[in-house]
């Protein structure tokens, strides 16, 4: 008798032993992983609203204009139809936006890039845009037609970030070692990424224009791989909640997952209330988006905001 | 002996005369034959209850931040539902006030009915009820059947298109009898219809809810004053729905029609109650029978229905709907949470809309000014807005007092 409840004390020693041995290893393996990769893992965060409010409203204005964005926007002609929508929509509120077209198109104005593909699309928008603007803007948002952006919510959450550090922020992809922003969600670049991307462009064994040896890589990731060796990483965009704020799918897309994820909360479980991107529109869901976001709310609400901007000119749908 | 330098691979050789012992286990854990089953038991129990005690414990998870949706509040246990859903006031955020939509809750309350039925209570109703029915005041869904938990009002009416005006008048006959006192307004939608309550508050404010009229999407054919269409959702001032349930009990008015929307119009138009004009100040229209996408992008040819019934005219585009609409049509489950989110969650940080919409009169004043489109100066195409939508007309409107 003795002996058996030895053993079974023995047993339990032995057992809630090896618990604690797991449950510490499980741990230290995470927190070993999150260290390695801090650097190109990057969460990045939306200010604080605490910091903001001691603003007057002219110290608000300037600081409102002193943040600017010029958009990249890559097309082609099959695209019209998502080119006109993004044109008469969304991309009014950039402080300067330019169509980069694979070819020459008789309805719209574009800078020519001579070329259909669309690495070297992004090369050459990226090294025409640096010797252009290099001195008149401090952030660069790149898009492709389908993408739909909140421009306000991109200078909030790019406030108290400074454009002369390495910034290259969107919705980020882990592929094997490299981490990439996808380019379906925007990709942001502060002037000093595009000042080292430019530099790094002209190295053809870094980054050459024929990417990848057997098979071609996707230009998101050649971007990322060369923009990685001038020290620049990619960084996910979230909300203080935790929630991406660069979305590479639909409103509609996302709030059909939260459906069937977690049905009694699906608008709480869906997005940002910041939310900077959401890509996969079709041109009538552009023009949703534009009244749903800039137009329709429920009135007798107001806001503290610490930026202020007014609706661009020459405009009636915002 | 064997040599001690090298590495053996070999154990040394035991006595090879006798037959090798037992198993070498039984000699390291004396008495385990016996202890087998104690022995396990206890290592599964220790496991088990370090288990429990790290992860119950001793490793917290983060608590999800709360949320921030109209939440369903319980009733204490025991209590015999009656089937209402009462609202919430509207709440901020952190760096929000609210402070002027809390007080339209209280000043203008609004009873909202949903027609639905048994078949469509989990896959339409369910949505409005996640969604737009706790910002009314006091919701109620309508069905030919009663479900206590959902929770839904068993009407005396059977389903069908034939009955929806059957279900309508019993409806607001079943408002009028228990919940009159409870509203100032009455509005009914049907359950694939999203409402932005606070601009209906918005809208009514400036009405006194004894004056004899109700408002929506206005249509002009088979009535003199035109009627509302029944998708978009209609609002009735109480004295026009105690016109409308007292019309009924003298036999002014019957059930003259299945078509719900137009035989309601008809009888409304009898008993003297006005077909308001729900469009904003810039004569843009609030109550929309199609879902958004339909009204801002699509060119409705001139053979299209619609075209002849708009008692106002038509605009497509974006000018086709207010600011501060109040309702859309034909909207799908999935859309009623993209709407949600759309119009109470996502803004633009930091934007001055065009579109400024002056404070409804206090109730005081209500009864004495017009309230409603200003068409003296509608907004140039393209221009800056000023900076309140619209300077006063006339002197004698210029301040409230």
């Amino acid at each position: 008798m003795i002996s058996e409840s030895n053993s079974f004390v023995k047993g339990v020693v032995l057992g809630g032993a090896f618990c604690m041995l797991v449950t510490l290893l499980g741990h230290i393996k995470v927190g070993h992983g999150t260290k390695a990769h801090h650097h190109e893992h990057h969460h990045i965060q939306a200010p604080n609203k605490e910091d903001v409010l001691n603003l007057s409203e002219g110290e608000r204005v300037e600081l409102s204009k002193s943040i600017r964005v010029y958009c990249i926007i890559l097309v082609k002609p099959k695209d019209l139809g998502h080119w006109a929508a993004v044109k008469e929509t969304w991309s009014k509120h950039c402080d300067k936006v330019e169509f980069y077209s694979s070819e020459n198109v008789k309805v719209f104005d574009s800078v020519a890039l001579n070329t259909n593909d669309l690495w070297m699309m992004m090369r050459k928008a990226y090294k025409i845009t640096y010797e252009r603007y290099k001195d008149e803007f401090s952030w660069f948002f790149l898009a492709y037609p389908t993408t739909f952006a909140i421009i306000e919510n991109l200078k909030y959450f790019l406030l108290k970030k400074d454009p002369s550090q390495p910034f290259y922020i969107g919705h980020t992809v882990k592929s094997g070692d490299l981490e990439y922003v996808d380019g379906e969600g925007g990709i942001v670049l502060s002037i000093e990424s595009l000042t080292r991307l430019s530099r790094v462009l002209e190295d053809s064994d870094k980054c050459p224009e024929q990417g990848g040896m057997i098979w071609k890589l996707a230009e998101d990731k050649q971007l990322a791989i060369c923009l990685k060796y001038t020290g620049v990483f990619a960084e996910n965009a979230e909300d203080a909640e935790g929630k991406d704020v660069f979305n590479t799918k639909s409103v509609g897309a996302l709030i059909k997952e939260a459906m069937s994820t977690h049905p009694q909360q699906v608008v709480d479980g869906c997005c940002s209330d910041m939310a900077i991107t959401f890509s996969g529109l079709a041109p009538n869901h552009m023009h949703v988006m534009m009244y749903g976001v800039y137009r329709l709310r429920p009135y007798g609400h107001t806001y503290n905001d610490a930026l202020v901007f007014l609706p661009p000119a020459g405009s009636d749908n915002d | 002996m064997g040599d001690i330098t090298g590495g053996r691979v070999s154990p040394p050789p035991l006595h090879t005369d006798t037959p090798p012992p037992l198993p070498q286990a039984t000699m390291l854990l004396p008495g385990l034959k016996s202890a087998w089953l104690p022995f396990h038991g206890g290592v599964f129990v220790g496991f088990a209850a370090t288990f429990l005690l790290l992860h119950g414990v001793l490793l917290p998870r983060p608590m999800p931040p709360p949320s921030r949706d109209p939440q369903e509040i319980d009733d204490p246990p025991g209590t015999t539902r009656s089937p209402v859903l009462y609202g919430v006031a509207p709440s901020a955020s952190a760096g929000e006030d609210a402070g002027e939509a809390r007080a339209l809750y209280e000043r203008v309350r609004i009873l909202c009915w949903v027609m639905t039925g048994p078949g469509t209570l989990e896959t339409k109703a369910r949505h409005v009820r996640a969604t737009w029915a706790r910002r009314c005041n006091v919701a109620l869904f309508m069905s030919s059947e009663p479900d206590e938990r959902f929770p839904a009002v068993g009407l005396p009416v059977q389903e069908g298109r034939h009955q929806l005006y059957w279900k309508t008048i019993r409806a607001f006959q079943y408002v009028y009898r228990h919940h009159l006192d409870r509203a100032d307004w009455f509005l009914k939608a049907d359950d694939d219809t999203f409402v932005v309550v606070a601009n209906l508050r918005w809208l009514l404010a400036g009405h006194p809810p004894d004056r004899p009229i109700y408002f929506g999407k206005r249509f002009k054919p088979f009535a003199k004053q035109g009627y509302m269409s029944g998708g978009a959702g209609y609002v009735l001032s109480k004295e026009a729905l105690r016109r409308f349930v007292t019309a009924f009990a003298s036999g002014t008015c019957t059930h003259t029609s299945a078509v719900e929307d137009l035989a309601m119009g008809q009888c409304l138009e009898k008993v003297g109650v006005e077909a308001g004009d729900s469009r904003d100040t810039w004569g843009r229209e609030t109550f929309h029978p199609f879902p958004p996408e339909s009204h801002l992008t699509d060119k409705f040819s001139q053979s299209f229905w619609y075209r002849s019934y708009c008692y106002y005219p038509i605009v497509e585009g974006p000018q086709c709907c207010s600011d501060l609409s109040v309702s859309f049509h034909y909207v799908s489950g999935e859309q009623m949470y993209a709407l949600e989110y759309l119009t109470h969650r996502l803004r633009p940080y930091g934007y001055q809309p065009r579109y400024r919409p002056p404070p409804p009169p206090p109730p005081h004043i209500a009864p004495l000014l017009p309230w409603g489109p200003q068409m003296p100066c509608p907004p140039p195409p393209g221009a800056p807005a000023p900076p309140s939508p619209c300077p006063p007309p006339t002197p004698a409107r210029a301040a409230w007092p």
